[in-house]
């Protein structure tokens, strides 16, 4: 790491009509630094790169204040492709690949190594023919700088996620001139081993010198990559540390600005126990597509709190939306000790049962539709509520009386931010789409939930609220939870039990204070000593 | 259509808005009448948002037709009446489109499916020698049970294209129409006045409704109003007819199955995870929409005074999707509303654009081609626009 700064911001101030949304922002980056950039979603990361990338919607709301200054120089970046010119990189979120192209082709996209034909030399070098040989050298270094081993001539579409990612980085670092890297939540979309796998491919890129600058929600990556951390709150710099110096529960609490407590939970009547279990799952497969189950058994507990976690891939989420109709399923499900038929949702609404999806925008929700009529819709469909009476239940009306006053108890007692119920859920920020999903399950009143990853993609904030709703149903209403997450933390936060799946089975079910260890071991499925907890 | 700004600006700032508006309040207090000024201004804007820059141009087009036509001193009575009735004969084509746009089948551009089978209900009708009320009820008594078979089979056919509903639905119309070319042909109807006068087989290419069920509707309690020396007549029956239809499934949009129907076109598998049956719900759309087409092509008939056979359907759907989509439906959601909005913009230009301007253009041949000219690019202009946002969110 040298000691002049590849990138420098100095007092970047922006407003939009009149609202400031960042205020004397300062920020420099050396290069081969992992620089961490953390905040709640609307602290005012994503301006931050806009103005870094000369986006035109920067530029259309009346421009910034401040300077810019790449390598000692004061610069002007009118244009992504001016950034792009001086260096400076981003590995989008969301992919930016061309499905039908070969790796190499995608990674060397508009900077094509070209040859010189016949015809070119007539009609210039639109013409010229492409040199694929050396565009495969450069495609295969590249990659091997990611130690990424891939046939570089494979086909886009045919790769799995975490492997897109790759290739868009690989493109970006194939630029000759690059200094300065963005990546954007990149880990987002990945599962935990893509992920860790991706850690260290940023740590060899830092290594050669190029600056990173690291947008993300999940702290313990910061912890493990950065070597500084810069924490954004409400458009305004709250603390820059040195790794060194930070600690996990204090970058959350300077980023949330209130102190995150890991309150005990609060008590039970009666703890659950197997003598009154809630659901008994045995032998269940679940057609998924990657995330099969195979051959499952399960016994859940009348108001527990279970959890369910595992590797990806291995089936964790499958469990829920094979119980709930929403994938081809076989198996015997009891509830009660009545069978619950499977591939049938209503069946299974009707059972009283109720699923908080994982796919959030895919299936949690009509995002064209007021928020009372998403919260609504699934319990008038199964349960027949919130209609006028009349002799045809399939051509009962509505009540919208009831609907409203429903929908406006659901946003206060939830706490959705919104401007009323008939804002358009699409227009909700992620964490309050997923509260309106909540209220979708609540207003079924079920005496069993399943909740599907119902943290991904919100603000610290925000997963804390849902955090603390999942309890408190729990505890007030007498609600059974099984909770599905890829964070292990957040299901040792809460659940009483924590089950473990691996390659479609439950190896073991752990209480949620057993050690990092005994989870380690059992989700890499090297549990000798296969535990159940009393 | 207007929305994407607001997307762009309403994000997770409802808040901010908040503070502003109630900002906004406390000024006009201090301010009098600047502040009502600007109370009035914010109305004015809310109602342009809803109401949406392409049918605020086509409104001023109409505006500056109906003024041509004030300045050229024409029967404005008539014309004004002449567009009553157009969107009165025309809403229940309309209205067909919704249950396909809710359900998530898109525009129904196999209209000509329902509408075949409103005519074979009229025709045989007509062949039973039946007038008035009784005629125009059992004909559509008639077509009821086709129309349901034939939406079903329509349906069935649409399952299986799923995707390209609206591409598979504009041969099914074309096809459709040609087949029964054939049938119209041999149909065993023996009453002189609708077979051809030689050769004793084969339906006339248009049918006379006059001794039969023609403008039954039209003038069932209609009046005329008249304003200084021009008439308008009001055919009540008609309207009344389609404010009918325009309530029953207003309703329908509101009763568990039509819910059902609007979370299956909005996101099938929110629809799943509610327990409700996709397949089931696609095809209630499907046989809706083929029923309202059989019963408006009646209704339209009897307006128009002719049973027209043959090649006659092959493009009536193309007006009602021109219609619905100026009153600003998308391809995936369709509001009564709208419905009727658009019908009278659509209808109404329709109308009024011919007469103005062959008067404009003292009555010389270019005019009649040239508002024939203007009604293609309004009819197809929209439906293209449309298609083109398909997939836009």
């Amino acid at each position: 790491m040298s000691d002049s700064f590849v990138l420098e911001l100095k007092g970047i101030t922006k407003a939009y009509f009149g609202t400031t949304v960042l205020k004397d922002v300062n920020l420099s980056v050396r290069p081969g630094e992992i620089h961490a950039l953390v905040g709640e979603n609307g602290a005012g990361k994503s301006t931050l790169m806009n103005i870094l990338f000369g986006m035109p919607v920067i530029h259309e709301t009346g421009g910034f204040e401040g300077e810019l200054i790449l390598d000692g120089e004061n610069v002007k970046i009118d244009s992504p492709r001016r950034a792009m010119e001086l260096g400076i990189g981003m590995v989008h979120q969301e992919f930016m690949l061309l499905p039908g192209f070969t790796i190499t082709e995608n990674i060397k996209l508009n900077r094509e190594i070209t040859r010189k034909n016949v015809v070119s030399r007539v009609l210039g070098p639109k013409m010229e023919t492409l040199n694929m040989p050396a565009m495969r050298r450069d495609a295969r270094a590249a990659l091997e700088k990611l130690s990424l081993t891939v046939d570089e001539l494979a086909m886009m579409s045919g790769l799995p996620v975490g492997y897109k990612q790759f290739v868009e980085i690989a493109r970006e670092i194939d630029k000759k001139n690059i200094k300065l890297l963005v990546f954007d939540e990149p880990t987002a979309v990945l599962t935990e081993s893509e992920a860790e796998y991706l850690l260290t491919a940023m740590r060899r890129l830092a290594a050669e010198g190029i600056a990173i600058l690291f947008i993300t929600h999940r702290l313990d990556e910061v912890m493990s990559v950065s070597n500084n951390i810069t924490i954004l709150r409400d458009g305004e710099i709250v603390a820059r540390i040195p790794r060194e110096e930070a600690k996990l529960e204090r970058i959350a609490e300077l980023m949330v600005g209130r102190k995150i407590e890991r309150a005990e939970l609060p008590p039970r009547s009666v703890e659950p126990s197997d003598n009154d279990l809630a659901i008994t799952i045995s032998q269940l497969r679940v057609e998924m597509p990657g995330e099969r189950v195979k051959g499952l058994d399960l016994k859940v507990r009348k108001g527990e709190i279970l959890g369910i976690g595992g590797l990806a891939g291995h089936g964790k989420v499958g469990v829920a939306n094979g119980v709930m109709g929403m994938y081809p399923a076989m198996g015997k499900v009891e509830k009660d000790g009545v069978e619950v038929p499977l591939n049938n949702s209503k069946a299974a609404l009707q059972s009283g049962m109720a699923f908080v999806s994982e796919d959030r925008r895919g299936v949690g929700l009509l995002l064209d539709e007021s928020i009372e009529m998403n919260i609504v819709l699934t319990s008038m469909q199964a349960q027949n509520k919130f209609l006028y009476k009349g002799p045809l239940n399939a051509l009962r009306l509505q009540n919208g009386k009831k609907i409203r006053a429903h929908a406006l108890k659901m946003i206060k007692d939830l706490d959705i931010r919104c401007t009323g119920p008939t804002q358009l859920v699409r227009r909700l920020s992620g964490g309050n789409q997923q509260k309106v999903c909540l209220a979708r399950a609540f207003s079924l009143e079920p005496k069993i939930l399943w909740v599907s990853e119902p943290t991904r993609g919100i603000d610290v904030g925000a997963k804390q609220l849902v955090l603390d709703l999942l309890v408190e149903f729990n505890r007030t209403h007498g609600m059974t939870v099984i909770m599905t997450s890829s964070e292990l933390a957040e299901l040792r936060k809460i659940c009483d039990r924590i089950a473990i799946v691996y390659e479609g089975k439950v190896v073991g079910i752990l209480p949620p204070d057993a050690s990092d260890v005994e989870y380690g071991l059992m989700m890499a499925g090297k549990a000798g000593n296969v535990k159940e907890v009393g | 259509m207007s929305n994407t700004k607001l997307n762009a600006n309403g994000n997770g700032n409802g808040s901010d808005l908040d503070n502003n508006r109630t900002q906004a309040q406390v000024q006009a207090q201090a301010q009098g009448a600047a502040g009502f000024l600007q109370k009035v201004g914010a109305a004015v804007s809310e109602f342009m948002k809803w109401y949406g820059v392409p049918r605020l141009i086509i409104t001023c087009f109409l505006l500056v037709l109906i003024i041509l036509a004030i300045i050229y001193k024409m029967d404005l009575g008539s014309l004004l009446g002449d567009s009553l009735t157009r969107v009165g004969m025309n809403g229940l084509l309309v209205l067909a489109m919704v249950p396909t746009i809710t359900c998530g089948v898109g525009l129904n551009f196999g209209l000509p499916v329902g509408i075949i089978c409103g005519l074979v209900g009229g025709v045989f009708s007509m062949s039973m020698d039946l007038t008035g009320f009784t005629g125009f009820f059992v004909a559509i008594a008639l077509a009821l049970p086709l129309s349901v078979i034939a939406g079903w089979l329509y349906g069935k056919l649409l399952e299986k294209v799923a995707g390209q509903e609206m591409m598979v639905g504009t041969y099914v119309g074309f096809s459709i129409v040609a087949g029964m070319a054939i049938f119209w042909l041999t149909a065993p109807i023996k009453n002189p006045s609708m077979i051809f006068a030689i050769g004793g087989q084969g339906l006339r290419y248009t049918l006379t409704l006059q001794d039969y069920f023609g403008g039954i509707l039209n003038n069932f309690l209609a009046f005329d109003i008249v304003i200084g020396k021009f008439t308008m007549n009001v055919p009540t029956g008609l309207l009344l007819f389609f404010g009918l239809f325009c309530v029953l499934l207003y309703l329908f949009f509101r009763s568990r199955t039509g819910l059902a129907m609007l979370a299956v076109g909005s996101n099938p598998q929110y629809a799943a995870s509610s327990g409700v049956n996709i397949r089931r719900m696609r095809y209630t759309g499907v046989i809706m929409s083929t029923v309202l087409g059989a019963i408006g092509i009646l209704v339209y008939a009897q307006s128009y005074g002719f049973l027209q056979l043959y090649n006659a359907p092959l493009y009536m759907a193309f007006p009602a999707i021109a219609a619905i989509l100026i009153g600003g439906a998308t391809l995936r959601k369709a509001t009564i509303s709208q419905v009727i909005i658009g019908s009278v913009l659509f209808f109404t230009l329709l109308t009024t654009a011919l007469p103005v301007v062959q008067t404009v253009l003292d009555g010389s041949e270019v005019g009649g081609g040239i508002s024939e000219i203007a009604r293609m690019i309004i009819q197809n202009g929209t439906i293209l626009y449309a298609l083109t946002r398909v997939g836009r969110r």
